[in-house]
């Protein structure tokens, strides 16, 4: 498998973070393939924990990140209605190579939410699954690991991070 | 103004059907110093589950109304509860959040503990009192009192107070109904949501067993509930508040969703549902047909007075919180399991878990958006007619799950135990 460029591979990364902070979810959900997994485990479990076994913040199937986006999408969604501001930067990204006919890749990302005069920053590295397709990059999974010790102050990951 | 000239904070007249808690009571650095005296310090509080410490040599290191506390399972089989601060000068001899070993070392001045707390070595230790091991100076600190109920551990600074079991009261009948759901016992899964509201840590009391929020504050995850489950719209939300006396309170109702003990739904399929049987017919069988039937089917969101929250609903959670400012509350949460359910029942409590509950669930981030949203209302509480929440609903009827009587069974023991203090004690 011919392996993208790193500079494809921030392209795509750098687009999909400008679909999120302009709150385009239905374009960004497009970006994910229909077996894909989002995923956001919780800031105890070391670095390569099972959601079957373990307790995550977010463990989304396709299904459920689309019910996600749904949701996101309403007024009674009351924890981002109004909508919180975003930033999302991506850096530090590495093509690493080939796994189960996808792309792996790793970056670093800053997430920052503004609302109600708080800003919070969420910290981490992003493990994707890039899965190459006649219409471009696809993400087959996407798993974010806070650099965090818990959620505090941010409280909560209400924002797709 | 500071908690000495606060007038009553909780005001109730049954002619009237009224029932009001001040919103300074929200507000006041005076009254969380005098909760702290009066509440925390004085009651029982949740430390951990005996499972996160299984194995002899299994510790974790927890903070607990501000202490910084160590909890061990010793090499004798002995699980206790120490402060974590060396006898010597101070610092924390376990700078580790969980792990297994059968010594701490202070990193300051290499005094040795095992896990039973006792100095085991101390350097320089003939320029000590020939005496001086003897004298237990030595030793780690033990919190005051400790206990052990059916697994959940907890603790207590007040050396005075009374027997957990006598403590707990009426609510040991809902903690068994879902200890009991596993003769194995209970675990703790993996995992541990640490997170924090911008909100004063008695509307998260509230807000754990209030019955009636999820149609307005839930109704994306109950959209999400119709799209995705087919579920049973026979199921109704229906079932009846209970003050339990000494500040602890249950409500206990039934509902639309799947519970992995052992309700079950359309979307786990047939493999589930004969899963679902077994356990139904595995609690008839050692419990009888009611109460298994209760424990299967009937949810329960249990508050243990002052912030113990047990709630057995779609997934069983264990929380526990406390106030760091008025405004601001740390939150730690778990998610309880029967330790010998199948990998797939595991997966779908899991599952549940999280479409529901935790920071990044379809309904625990609202929640927290409303708290907050109190919170900040409350700076309108000294306002002429701003300043009260009424805590009135279902006072003088039959309790249904969807009143208050749960929240009023919480602020009349905090009323009894608090006002005082703030009031006469000139905090």
């Amino acid at each position: 498998m011919a392996l993208p460029t790193r500079a494809e591979v921030e392209d795509f990364l750098f687009a999909e973070a400008d679909l999120l902070d302009n709150w385009k979810l239905k374009d960004w959900l497009a970006l994910y393939t229909p077996d894909a997994q989002y995923e956001v485990p919780s800031t105890d479990l070391g670095k390569s924990p099972d959601p079957k076994v373990s307790l995550f913040y977010i463990a989304d199937d396709y299904t459920r990140l689309e019910q996600r986006v749904i949701r996101l999408g309403k007024k009674t969604m009351h924890s981002e209605y109004p909508r919180s501001k975003t930033r999302h930067l991506v850096s530090n990204v590495r093509v690493l190579g080939e796994e189960a006919g996808c792309v792996q890749v790793a970056a670093g990302f800053a997430v920052y939410r503004s609302k109600w005069g708080e800003t919070d920053l969420f910290v981490g590295g992003y493990e994707y699954l890039l899965r190459q397709t006649p219409e471009g990059l696809r993400i087959r999974k996407k798993r974010c690991l806070l650099d965090l010790d818990g959620l505090r102050p941010q409280g909560r990951v209400s924002i797709l991070l | 103004m500071d908690a000495t000239s606060f007038g009553p904070l909780v005001q109730e007249d049954q002619a009237r059907g009224l029932f009001q808690v001040a919103r300074t009571a929200f507000t006041s650095a005076g009254i969380m110093d005098a909760e702290y005296a009066q509440v925390f310090d004085k009651c029982w509080l949740y430390l951990g589950h005996e499972s996160e410490v299984a194995k002899k040599g299994d510790f974790i290191m927890r903070t607990v109304a501000r202490r910084k506390i160590l909890m061990t399972h010793d090499q004798n089989g002995v699980i206790g509860a120490f402060f974590n601060t060396c006898p010597h000068r101070g610092a924390e001899v376990c700078r580790e959040h969980a792990g297994n070993s059968k010594h701490f070392t202070c990193l300051y001045h290499g005094w040795i503990f095992g896990n039973d707390g006792k100095l085991k070595n101390l350097p320089g230790a003939e320029r000590y009192a020939a005496d001086f091991q003897a004298q237990g100076r030595g030793n780690l600190v033990p919190v005051p009192r400790f206990a052990n109920y059916r697994g959940l551990c907890f603790i207590a600074f007040d050396p005075a107070i009374c027997p957990i079991e006598e403590y707990l009261g009426n609510a040991k009948e809902y903690l068994d109904l879902v200890v009991d759901q596993s003769e194995a016992g209970m675990t703790i899964v993996q995992g541990m949501q640490e997170y924090s509201i911008r909100a004063n840590w008695k509307l998260l009391v509230e807000n754990s067993n209030d019955g009636y929020h999820a149609v307005m504050t839930h109704a994306t995850y109950l959209d999400y509930l119709a799209n995705t489950h087919a579920l049973d719209k026979e199921v109704a939300l229906r079932g009846v508040g209970r003050e339990l006396g000494n500040g602890h309170a249950v409500v206990e109702y039934s509902s639309p969703w799947g519970r992995p003990v052992a309700n079950w739904i359309p979307k786990w399929g047939q493999e589930g549902k004969q899963e679902m049987e077994a356990i139904h017919a595995r609690l008839i069988a050692l419990h009888g047909r009611e109460r298994a039937d209760r424990m299967c089917f009937k949810n329960r969101n249990l508050l243990v007075f002052p912030n113990l929250v047990i709630n057995d609903i779609m997934a069983i959670t264990i929380r526990t919180f406390f106030p760091l400012k008025p405004d601001f509350m740390h939150v730690n949460g778990w998610c309880l399991a029967p330790t010998q359910e199948s990998a797939w029942a595991r997966q779908y409590r899991i599952d549940n878990f999280l479409e529901f509950l935790g920071p990044g669930g379809f309904a625990t981030p609202d929640d927290v958006e409303a708290l907050e949203s109190c919170q900040a209302g409350y700076q309108n509480a000294w306002e002429v007619g701003a300043g009260w929440n009424d805590i009135s609903k279902g006072m003088g009827m039959d309790p249904s799950y969807d009143d208050e009587a749960q929240m009023r069974s919480f602020w009349k023991e905090w009323n009894r135990r608090v006002a005082p203090a703030a009031i006469k004690g000139g905090k």
